[in-house]
């Protein structure tokens, strides 16, 4: 028994010593970096998988010393709020342009060039001019290819209320790019014809999930039909089994087809202002945006450069026209899906 | 000892520092809430749809941990004091859904039996079975919920079986009662606070949690949380509805308060010194071989062998796996280091709670319940506002990480310890202090050997709950230090299957290996 008593008196010291050293250990990095202080800091929403061989390319192309901060995007913008006047971070790249105006709109963040943003069309951008959109994906309607035929799709997101689809249909009321479709869809029917939509929708036994991936998932195992989604995450299942009976189906000319981008912000605290310029620079260069349409299958954004193979090209997609930046503005759209019961 | 009695000055200091530690959240939520006008806060709160969540995931808590309960009295009965075959593989067994992710946990059931193309479905698809009722909603979220958080109940009520005098139950049966009336009656109402403190802690996990309502369609009050976060980017609001949660936890430790007896729970010899007899199950070995089997096959075996269906997936498509070296090196360091640091500031905590009762010291125990009972992200979140505005040295290293995860889990092993100690009779440490001793001493000496199942406990729960944080460890660790945790979350956004598979896999293999390793240690104690 004294034993034990002994064993827990070392262990503790031994943990007291370990917490000293390796908070020595930080005061020491912490103090390298502020020596240096020329590593550029990113907070990414976007995941490892889809960047990270991106970022390790423009260390070696820029000859800069890049570190990521993986996370989820909301998350990381909350942060970067909290963090407010002592953030680390020099540059935010987010998933979607909601959080890039949500931290733009509390004068977080600093105005990008023209040079840069002219690159860009005007939909893809902030009109503040201090978010640039860097790659995009569309919303689509995902179907079972066992389960429905080609011929008996929807032809617009209206007929998804009929009862055709009942309980058929799978959403993710509370995934940020399910709400920005709603949002695009306030913007171009009003408020009132979203609100029946919904309503019907929800009283038609749509199916809500957490976000895109489980939808897809539910597709596949054939749980339901039809699947409101953004168009990247169904050639990632079909990378790891070729035979997943999942397609894409576009409806022409409303939001379902709605595009929604990735981008990025420099944030007012920063302390290398050019090296990130030069980096936004690198992932607008030809290089990079190449590398989003074959490697991520997004629709890069830098005018010129083709649209992934294989996928409905840009211009094609006819996707109305809203300005994203009225997306940051989802108070009014939380409140129509709280309304229709659907969040 | 009376309450007169001065505490030792290192236990107060201590105490002092948990207790700042575990207000900051509160703090930040009062001034986020503070932001708000008062109109705006009560159109809030009052929104109907908000008092309708409320009352599901309020529902929902009282239910998993009623469930638990019916889980855990059994199983930790039977692993303790009964002859059950292969007792200490079932011991670790019973454990181990602790250590499963509820969202890896709820991703396998949810595969497992869902209505359509699920394992079960395809296996019940030649007998005609086209659609299975659903999971989702009420009965999956009890499931998953019950199945991976009653673990909390049956170690605590373990600890608190194995420090039981069993004098007490030779006592009630020579006094003519049979086994049945002996349990119901004398070891049931003795088993009281380890059944309360881990119920809190179980409902407590079912309150906070997000992963499992939202994969399974359950409309939770932390899922209104969640949507402020990341619809509105509205920290204020979302702090408000946090503080929702925290009356209600505030009101479960009321309700708790009246139901903790004054009572002594120690007797007078110092317990746990003698092995307490071995029931002798006969009959009944076989039933209760099958419900050890049943749970820890859909606690346990479930979940692994989907993940490791996923994993063979990858294998087959000519996948490439990531590393898996430094996130599990990693996870075991902040693991463990919290772990022990935890342990070290719950002791003083414990032990000053009952033996030093007083009014601050029963705020400062009772306060360590509050952030086990907000989601992990909310207290995230206000590690990064006091970190970044006033520890910027410390902000972002690790040993802000082990802060944050004290902060979260101290909790569990507080209650560990405190379970422990109420068993033992404080006349054996005054006697160690009338024989000369100072209380550093005393402490090592007597109490902390009498308490060490319940610091163990508590241990191998910060341990496990370590392992599979993800908001802290995502928003605090240095950059690049990325936990097995982290790689499971990193992989399933990728909808990369396979690795999630890997680094679960790992997750269990590691939880298990050291609960496996800690729980034997155990065996070999109480065998001297």
């Amino acid at each position: 028994m004294r034993n034990i008593g002994r064993k827990f008196f070392s262990l503790g010291l031994a943990t007291l010593l370990t917490g000293v050293s390796i908070a020595s250990w930080g005061w020491e990095t912490e103090m390298a970096h502020a020596r240096r202080r020329k590593t550029l800091v990113i907070y990414s929403g976007r995941s490892e998988k889809l960047i990270g061989p991106l970022i390790k390319q423009a260390r070696k192309d820029l000859n800069l010393d890049i570190k990521v901060r993986y996370g989820k995007t909301a998350q990381l913008a909350i942060a970067l709020l909290e963090e407010g006047k002592n953030s680390r971070a020099d540059v935010f790249f987010a998933q979607d342009a909601g959080a890039l105006g949500a931290v733009e709109r509390r004068g977080r963040t600093l105005p990008i060039s023209f040079r840069q943003l002219n690159k860009v069309p005007a939909r893809f951008r902030s009109p503040r001019g201090n978010w640039i959109g860097i790659s995009g994906r569309a919303r689509t309607i995902d179907y079972n290819t066992k389960l429905v035929k080609k011929s008996q799709l929807p032809k617009s997101i209206w007929e998804l209320t009929k009862p055709k689809w009942r309980g058929k249909v799978g959403w993710a009321p509370t995934n940020a790019s399910f709400q920005s479709f709603v949002t695009g869809m306030r913007v171009t029917y009003g408020d009132r014809k979203t609100l029946k939509w919904l309503k019907a929708m929800k009283a038609n036994g749509t199916k809500k999930y957490p976000k895109n991936t489980p939808i897809v998932k539910a597709l596949g195992r054939g749980e339901i039909h039809l699947g409101l989604v953004n168009h990247y995450y169904l050639a990632r299942f079909q990378k790891t089994n070729p035979k997943f009976p999942v397609a894409h189906h576009y409806t022409r000319r409303d939001p379902g087809a709605m595009i929604n981008v990735a981008g990025v912000s420099v944030l007012r605290t920063t302390d290398q202002r050019r090296d990130a310029e030069r980096f936004i620079n690198y992932l607008l260069s030809r290089k990079s945006q190449r590398y989003f349409s074959s490697k991520t299958k997004e629709y890069p954004l830098v005018k010129g450069i083709p649209s992934p193979k294989g996928q409905v090209p840009l211009y094609r997609l006819r996707a109305p026209r809203i300005n994203l930046t009225k997306l940051h503005s989802l108070e009014k759209t939380l409140k129509l899906l709280q309304k229709a019961g659907v969040l | 000892m009376s309450k007169a009695v001065r505490p030792p000055l290192f236990l107060t200091i201590a105490a002092v520092v948990v207790a700042t530690a575990i207000a900051l959240p509160l703090v930040y939520l009062i001034i986020r809430t503070a932001f708000i006008g008062g109109g705006d806060l009560w159109e809030l709160i009052t929104r109907p749809r908000n008092s309708m969540i409320l009352f599901n995931s309020v529902a929902m808590m009282a239910i998993v941990a009623l469930l638990s309960a019916i889980i855990s009295i059994p199983l930790a009965f039977l692993t303790v004091r009964t002859d059950l075959p292969a007792r200490r593989f079932w011991l670790v067994m019973t454990t181990l859904p602790l250590a499963v992710p509820s969202y890896v946990g709820s991703f396998a059931l949810i595969a497992a039996f869902a209505p359509r193309g699920s394992f079960l479905q395809i296996l019940l698809e030649p007998f005609g079975v086209e659609e299975l009722p659903s999971i989702y909603g009420w009965p999956g979220t009890m499931l998953a919920l019950t199945l991976f958080t009653y673990p909390y109940m049956l170690l605590s009520i373990r600890s608190a079986l194995q420090g039981l005098d069993p004098s007490l139950e030779e006592a009630a049966r020579s006094m003519g009662y049979n086994s049945r009336q002996a349990f119901l009656r004398v070891i049931l109402p003795q088993l009281n606070p380890s059944l309360i403190a881990g119920g809190l802690l179980v409902a407590l996990y079912a309150l906070r949690d997000f992963g499992t309502p939202s994969l399974m369609q359950f409309d939770s009050f932390t899922q209104a949380i969640f949507v402020q976060y990341q619809a509105s980017f509205d920290r204020d609001s979302a702090a408000a509805l946090s503080l929702v949660l925290v009356i209600i936890v505030l009101l479960m430790l009321w309700l708790e308060n009246r139901t903790r007896s004054r009572a002594g729970y120690y007797t007078r010899g110092s317990a746990s010194l003698r092995p307490a007899k071995i029931v002798k199950l006969g009959v009944w070995k076989l039933p209760a071989l099958a419900f050890c089997g049943t749970i820890t096959f859909l606690g346990v075996v479930l979940p692994v062998v989907i993940t490791a269906f996923w994993l063979i997936q990858g294998l087959s498509t000519e996948h490439e796996f990531i590393d898996l070296l430094s996130p599990v090196l990693n996870s075991i360091t902040a693991a463990g280091l919290a772990a022990v640091i935890t342990t070290l500031f719950a002791l003083p905590i414990a032990i000053l709670s009952i033996r030093f009762p007083s009014k601050i010291i029963a705020i400062i125990e009772r306060s360590t319940y509050i952030s086990f009972g907000v989601p992990g992200i909310v207290v995230a979140l206000s590690l990064v506002f006091f970190g970044a505005n006033y520890l910027p040295i410390l902000y972002q290293t690790l040993p802000m990480l082990i802060f944050a995860y004290l902060v979260l889990f101290l909790q569990q092993s507080v209650g560990g310890v405190r379970t422990s100690l109420l068993q033992v009779n404080p006349q054996v440490e005054e006697a160690a202090r009338s024989l000369g001793n100072s209380p550093w001493q005393t402490l090592k000496k007597v109490t902390i050997p009498l308490v060490s199942p319940g610091i163990i406990t508590g241990a191998v729960l910060v341990f496990l709950t370590a392992m599979k944080e993800l908001p802290a460890t995502m928003l605090l660790a240095p950059i690049g230090f990325d936990t097995l945790a982290v790689e499971i979350w990193k992989a399933t956004e990728n909808v990369d299957f396979a690795d999630a598979a890997a680094a679960s896999l790992t997750i269990l293999l590691v939880s298990m290996i050291s609960t496996f390793f800690v729980l034997s240690q155990e065996k070999v104690r109480s065998n001297k």
